[in-house]
């Protein structure tokens, strides 16, 4: 059972926590089918979605599952939050805490933001993503929508590929999948694979071919454009050209594999379009997963369980 | 009036002596070194039967923020933190503002330090301009002002012209340069080390190469120049070895590792408390192991503090946006005896003389020695004092210390300077 105050990341939990996080989104997943998708679960309770970094399907994401749940959302984003005044985040929390919120949904460019946001603080906090640490409720949603497909998690080959250097999802995909019982091959070029990746438990490959032989599941991340100017790679082409996953390149892997991407996607980059949109890309079913994995969250940390 | 410290143990690595002696002094000067000197009528007698007594400690790396960043450190409390951990003399980093790269602000730095008088002060003065790496300061009106070395730090020398000029250049005047190794380059804006946790934690890491890569070009240049470099805050294995290659090579080179250095490692960076943000950053334990047998071998000759005091507001941030830096003269002993002596890697002598002698003979400075003529400058210590460190107990302004909570094992009791006694106050 998942009772914690806080989601600060996936390396904390344990297996039958996010077993149990899963569960109960699998059962809100039905809530979303009904005709009217609103439930009086959260009815009074106030949810801030303070945003550091733009975001459309996270924080929209979130405000949805706080609203299906009749909590209120109130959205904070960057230009029109007090940290374009100077104010500091320890700073920001105590003014957000004297008007008694529930939980706070942060996202921010710097790892540990959401730890400190957390200190001593009366509200929950959810990471949202902070820079390239953790970003839970992905892995989560990747979770549960591999589970719908697969049955299972455990035993199956997963592949990540692209730039986990600087992902917040690669490292909370590849914590969870582990606890799962999941092989891990992360795939990319040296210069985006961090050093001692490997003592996690995971293999490393620096072939996509190679990598995606056998695999299950296939795990694209988005490639940022402006790395190439930090001579991470010589060029988006070139890139492409090694990474970008096409149908061709596909053949190597299982031929029932599954094909997801944390979006937004670059089509023609990292993921040919005839890829992106082949009906076994299970990028949209992972959107809507988002939703019933963040319901299920905001109903778990406020207790929701209890009362019922 | 004289003052007779009666049955401590003491221990003054530069005349070789380590026993139960007893310290008469007289006239802010050390009168007669023996055993069983009697008190005369009038005499101040300070009995430090299950103590320790060695020289005041010398710091040679630290920062006091004055002038300009007051609300960090002021002189003040910089120096009466230096005391309470028994540090009599200490060199202050030119990284303030403006930078110590004139006559100027060197003078206004002894000054203040003057009025104070609870400790010898003596400004390191800047290598280039502004530090900011272009051209030299002027070195020879900053020797005559009063400085005691020679450095950038807070920043690399980054042009290896221009510290092959400084190296030199400095020669004319017989003073050191102390070298911060990082190549920016290499560092970018990683915030802990480059590993196994920057990797866990998303964190951008500096490696170990950054340092390493300097340390060898200005052990390249100091033996090519034959000029004294110090390697400040050395944190590497690899920056270990080739110092020890250095030295057994005959070139003047010399290093100091910091407490923190020896004593953490990266592991306690996953917390993301900023309270571990330095520069160098927290390294392995390998490296941690790799600095003590240096300073255990003699390849590491110094251990300073490298006291960085910030205010708890820039603390409190961010791990990427707090400043890098930890205070440390308060603890620097205690750690050291905890960490090197209680855990049998160090005899006394070689703790003590790390502390004291060796760095007031790279500076050439008086003091870390307890021969007869030097000044006064004594700490005693009770080495197996318990105690937990409390940050909000330190007289130094900042409070960032790692090592808030943390048991440590030995401590100085009393420091005097001079004679007098400035700890306690």
């Amino acid at each position: 059972m998942f009772k914690r105050k806080n989601l600060l990341g996936i390396q904390e939990l344990h297996r039958e926590e996010i077993c149990s996080i899963l569960d109960t989104a699998e059962s809100f997943k039905e809530v979303l089918t009904r005709p009217i998708k609103k439930v009086p679960t959260l009815r009074g309770k106030t949810v801030i979605n303070l945003f550091h970094e733009p975001s459309t399907r996270t924080r929209t994401s979130f405000e949805i599952a706080g609203k299906r749940l009749s909590a209120d959302t109130i959205n904070i984003s960057p230009s029109t939050s007090s940290l374009t005044k100077g104010e500091s985040l320890k700073d920001m929390a105590k003014t957000l805490e004297a008007m008694n919120p529930d939980i706070i949904v942060i996202r921010h460019s710097m790892p540990g933001a959401p730890h400190l946001l957390a200190q001593e603080a009366k509200f929950s906090v959810i990471n949202a993503g902070d820079g390239a640490h953790e970003h839970p409720t992905q892995a989560l949603l990747d979770l549960l929508t591999i589970r719908e497909h697969r049955g299972k998690i455990e035993g199956l080959q997963v592949a990540i590929v692209g730039d986990i250097l600087h992902s917040r999802v690669a490292r909370s995909d590849i914590f969870a999948l582990l606890k799962m019982g999941a092989d891990v091959r992360l795939i990319g070029p040296p210069t985006l694979i961090p050093p001692f990746i490997e003592r996690l438990g995971v293999t490393v490959e620096h072939r996509l071919d190679r990598g995606i032989e056998g695999c299950d599941v296939i795990i694209l991340l988005r490639i940022q454009l402006e790395r190439q100017n930090k001579l991470y790679f010589p060029s988006i082409r070139e890139y492409s050209r090694l990474y970008g996953l096409t149908l061709a390149k596909l053949a190597r892997a299982r031929e029932d594999v599954l094909i997801m991407h944390p979006g937004p996607i670059n089509r023609g980059v990292e993921i040919d379009p005839q890829v992106a949109d082949a009906p076994f890309s299970l990028i949209l079913d992972q959107v809507t997963n988002g939703l019933a994995v963040r319901m299920a969250l905001l109903y778990l940390i406020l207790g929701g369980g209890d009362e019922s | 009036m004289k003052t007779l410290i009666q049955g401590g143990r003491m221990i003054d690595p530069a005349n070789g002596i380590d026993g139960l002696f007893d310290l008469l002094i007289e006239e802010g000067k050390i009168k007669k070194v023996g055993r069983n000197i009697p008190a005369t009528d009038g005499d101040r007698v300070i009995d430090a039967q299950g103590k320790l007594v060695i020289p005041g400690l010398v710091d040679m790396h630290v920062h006091l923020r004055e002038p300009g960043r007051e609300d960090k450190e002021t002189i003040a409390t910089g120096c009466r933190a230096a005391v309470a951990g028994g540090v009599t003399s200490l060199a202050c980093m030119p990284n303030t503002t403006p930078v110590n790269d004139n006559k100027s602000v060197t003078e206004f730095i002894l000054h203040r330090a003057r009025e104070i008088d609870l400790v010898n002060v003596y400004p390191v003065g800047a290598i280039s301009k502004g530090l900011r790496g272009e051209e030299l300061s002027e070195m020879a009106e900053l020797r005559d002002a009063g400085v005691c070395a020679y450095s950038d730090d807070g920043r690399p020398v980054m042009n290896a012209l221009l510290m092959r000029r400084a190296l030199e250049y400095a020669g004319l005047f017989g003073l050191p340069l102390i070298s911060h190794c990082e190549d920016l380059s290499l560092s970018g804006d990683g915030v802990v080390n480059e590993g196994y946790i920057s990797m866990i934690t998303g964190l951008k890491g500096v490696p170990a190469a950054a340092e390493v890569i300097m340390v060898a070009r200005d052990i390249l240049l100091a033996g090519m120049i034959k000029s004294p470099v110090h390697i400040a805050h050395v944190s590497t294995a690899i920056s270990v070895a080739l110092i020890r290659r250095a030295k057994s090579e005959g070139t003047p080179v010399s290093a100091e590792a910091a407490p923190h250095h020896f004593s953490l490692t990266e592991e306690i960076v996953q917390d993301f408390d900023t309270n571990t943000k330095v520069n160098p950053p927290l390294r392995t334990q390998s490296d941690r192991e790799a600095l003590i047998e240096g300073l255990r071998d003699g390849t590491i000759d110094v251990i300073a503090s490298d006291h960085a005091p910030h205010t708890l507001a820039e603390k409190e941030q961010e791990y990427d946006r707090a400043p890098f830096g930890m205070v440390g003269l308060e603890t620097m002993l205690a750690v050291s005896l905890t960490n090197l002596y209680h855990t049998g890697k160090l005899d006394l002598a070689t703790l003590v003389a790390r502390l004291t002698y060796h760095p007031a003979r790279i500076l050439k400075i008086p003091g870390g020695t307890l021969s007869v003529g030097a000044p006064a400058d004594v700490c005693i210590v009770d080495p197996e004092k318990n105690y937990t460190v409390d940050s909000t107990q330190l007289y130094s302004k900042g409070k960032n210390t790692p090592f808030h909570g943390q048991n440590l094992t030995g401590a100085p009791v009393m420091t005097l300077r001079a004679g007098k006694v400035v700890f306690p106050q």
